[in-house]
């Protein structure tokens, strides 16, 4: 008996009962599904928070007033603002392991101009700060240094802002107004989407620090100091280096309670990361338990099959089937089923996912593996469920099984 | 008669042990040449049976020996019994055992799907030539419920034939049938039987004994008599002086 006539024997007996096989497909359809939705969700964090850390920009190192260690209400942290422009000059002097540092002044405002009114926050940078948080203009260019140095009223708009006041046309060498103050756009920045807690990116304009400190707020204070490490082998050192700088800075003495905290977000990230990378696995393998369930469900209906078709057997086993050709037989009939079941749940699975994307936002990633997860996963629940009842049936006796009623 | 196709040298087979032990053959000493034509009959319980499956490789004796044209059977593996089975004997139950929800057609091509050795190529054409020659040429395409007995019976038959054996066993092949289909089977055995093929069969019925060449009688395990048939009928001329007599019964 050849394999293609094995196989075509297993296709008929599997369509010669569409009930028995759609109620055994279903266990597999369901979890293998299951597994691709679960995958896909996990998959999908994951690589959100990844492509949140490059937003982040690389070997991002965060400074805040503040400490984080001694807590409690007394010394709260932005009510006893610390960081000046002085501690950036300070670092900007002395630190050996930074790619750059910028002051970071935080404010809203309402904007006018374009086509009507817009409010957003307003950062207040300097240059370095575009390499550390990967900035790049879609049009127009970024400030320079000669900017930030004469103070001038150029802004760069994010994304959001510049489809909110200016839609489709190019705002760049437009004139608006943050707040009293005329500004010129000089460019329109790259889109960076949502952060993890869905807050929009984009919803953003940057100005030069000494333009904001002198024509927004007059703040001399700073929100935090963002720095760069010059390579991820120097993240930590970079990071003792920018803390002794900065106590000297404060002269706080040896054994003194630091009033800034020094972070670095990519661990932050990273963290963030490997905890879905476990929430990814720990969803795959609930979900696999429904590919077991199913599995056992096909083993159960082959067992029951067996028995039903023990005349069947019976048949085949007079006319001159081995023992061997009967196993095969519902070997095969066990590994289609499976196999079909599968490719029916890779289909549920990418859709259910897609689905589930659309009615919770959520980003969804079906990884291309899935196909092969689905279709490995299922042909061995089919031969590990179906060896056993496959052997029962070829150990029968054909003169009980011709017998049997 | 020419060199002995089957041929039982002191078969016994016992079911079960002990106290409870049945001994269903005690004993049986039997030699079928190549185209008799043997019916084996008896009262139930007799044996008979069990003498059938051991002859057909379906199972195995207790004791003695069984040598099948020339194979002697006790040394044999199970997978080379179901190569035996497949290549020299053809199978015909009372109860027909065709593959339900199966054509015709399937059902007969299926010994030859499990020809091992050389495999069979046209597999279909040999499966439409046993059934035309049961008769059967216009139903190949039928389910077995769609068929009746006699019909199924003869498909069944065909199964047996595809494959070309040399011995064609049958365990009272007309027991689930009317007096009329009966002899249509009948005349089909003897046909098949006078083109050359051994066929041994198990049956209750004097009607049916009455076409065979030799009749075994079985009682307890034992063989009690074992004769030609004298007064043989010839299946064919009985059904032409049925239909003679059947316008009349028709009639009144
Ligand atoms: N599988 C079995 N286990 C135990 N005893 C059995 C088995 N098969 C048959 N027997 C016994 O062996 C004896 C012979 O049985 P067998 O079926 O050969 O009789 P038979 O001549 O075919 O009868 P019938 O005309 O009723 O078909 C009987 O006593 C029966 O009970
Ligand atoms: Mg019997």
């Amino acid at each position: 008996m050849t394999g293609q006539t094995v196989f075509r024997m297993a296709l008929k007996s599997i369509f010669k009962n569409k009930m028995r096989t759609a109620l055994t497909m279903l266990g597999i359809v369901i979890g293998v599904g299951a597994v691709i939705v679960m995958v896909a969700i996990g998959n999908g964090a994951q690589a959100q928070i990844k492509s949140q850390i490059s937003g982040l920009g690389t070997n991002l190192i965060v400074i805040t007033a503040g400490s984080v260690n001694t807590g409690g209400a007394s010394q709260g942290a932005q009510s006893f603002n610390r960081l000046t422009v002085d501690d950036v000059d300070a670092i900007k002097r002395e630190a050996t392991l930074l790619g750059g540092v910028s002051p970071v002044i935080v404010t809203r405002t309402q904007i006018v101009g374009g086509s009507g009114n817009w409010r957003a926050e307003v950062n207040g940078v300097s240059t370095d700060f575009f390499a550390i948080r990967d900035w790049t203009t879609t049009s127009g260019d970024l400030f320079t240094e000669e900017d930030v140095r004469t103070k001038r009223t150029v802004v760069l708009l994010g994304a959001t802002v510049a489809k909110n006041l200016f839609a489709d046309s190019d705002p760049v060498g437009r004139e608006i107004r943050l707040g009293k103050t005329p500004f010129t756009v000089a460019g329109v920045l790259a889109p960076k989407g949502q952060t993890a807690s869905g807050s929009d990116q984009d919803d953003v304009v940057i100005v030069p620090y000494t333009t904001a400190q002198t024509r927004l707020n007059g703040f001399s204070f700073l929100g935090q100091i963002l720095a760069s490490a010059s390579s991820p082998a120097s993240l930590a050192p970079a990071q003792e280096e920018i803390k002794v700088i900065m106590r000297a800075a404060h002269g706080i003495p040896n054994g003194g309670t630091d009033d800034f905290t020094v972070r670095d977000q990519t661990a932050i990230a990273k963290a963030a990361t490997s905890t879905s990378s476990i929430m990814t696995s720990l969803l795959a393998a609930i979900a696999s338990v429904s590919l077991i369930v199913g599995g056992i469900g096909i083993m159960n209906i082959m067992l029951v099959s067996v028995t039903e078709r023990t005349r069947e057997i019976g048949i085949r086993m007079a006319i001159g089937a081995r023992g061997s050709d009967v196993m095969l037989q519902f070997l095969v009939e066990s590994i289609v089923m499976c196999l079909l079941g599968g490719l029916l749940g890779l289909a549920v699975g990418v859709g259910g996912a897609s689905l589930v994307g659309r009615l919770t936002g959520w980003s969804i990633a079906t990884p291309a593996s899935a196909v092969f997860l689905a279709i490995g996963f299922s042909a061995a629940v089919g031969i590990f469920f179906g060896f056993y009842p496959a052997r029962k049936a070829a150990s029968l006796d054909p003169i009980q099984a011709l017998r049997f009623e | 008669m020419s060199h002995p196709v089957i041929s039982l040298d002191h078969v016994t087979r016992v079911y079960g042990e002990g106290d409870s032990a049945v001994h269903a053959l005690r004993g049986v000493n039997l030699t079928v040449g190549a185209g008799e034509l043997v019916a084996i009959m008896g009262t139930s319980g007799s044996g008979k049976s069990t003498m059938l499956n051991i002859l057909g490789c379906l199972d195995v004796p207790t004791g003695g020996h069984y040598v099948l044209d020339g194979v002697a059977v006790e040394t044999m593996s199970k997978p080379q019994l179901a190569d035996l089975r497949n290549a020299k004997l053809g199978f015909v139950f009372q109860g027909f055992n065709l593959l339900a929800r199966t054509s015709a057609v399937e059902n007969v091509e299926l010994p030859l799907l499990y020809r091992r050795g050389n495999p069979v190529k046209n597999t279909r054409e040999r499966a439409v030539a046993a059934l035309e020659r049961v008769g059967l040429g216009k139903r190949l395409d039928h389910h077995p419920s769609m068929l009746s007995g006699g019909q199924q019976q003869r498909v069944a038959i065909a199964r047996a034939l595809v494959t070309e054996p040399t011995v064609l066993l049958a365990d009272e092949p007309t027991g689930n049938l009317d007096s009329r289909t009966s002899i249509e089977v009948m005349a089909l055995f003897q046909a098949l039987n006078d083109q050359g093929i051994t066929v041994i069969l198990v049956t209750h019925e004097h009607d049916v004994a009455q076409y065979a060449r030799r009749v075994i009688e079985m009682r307890d395990g034992h063989i009690l008599r074992d004769h030609p048939v004298t007064d043989r009928h010839i299946a064919a001329d009985d059904l032409v002086a049925l239909d003679a007599t059947t316008p009349m019964e028709e009639a009144a």
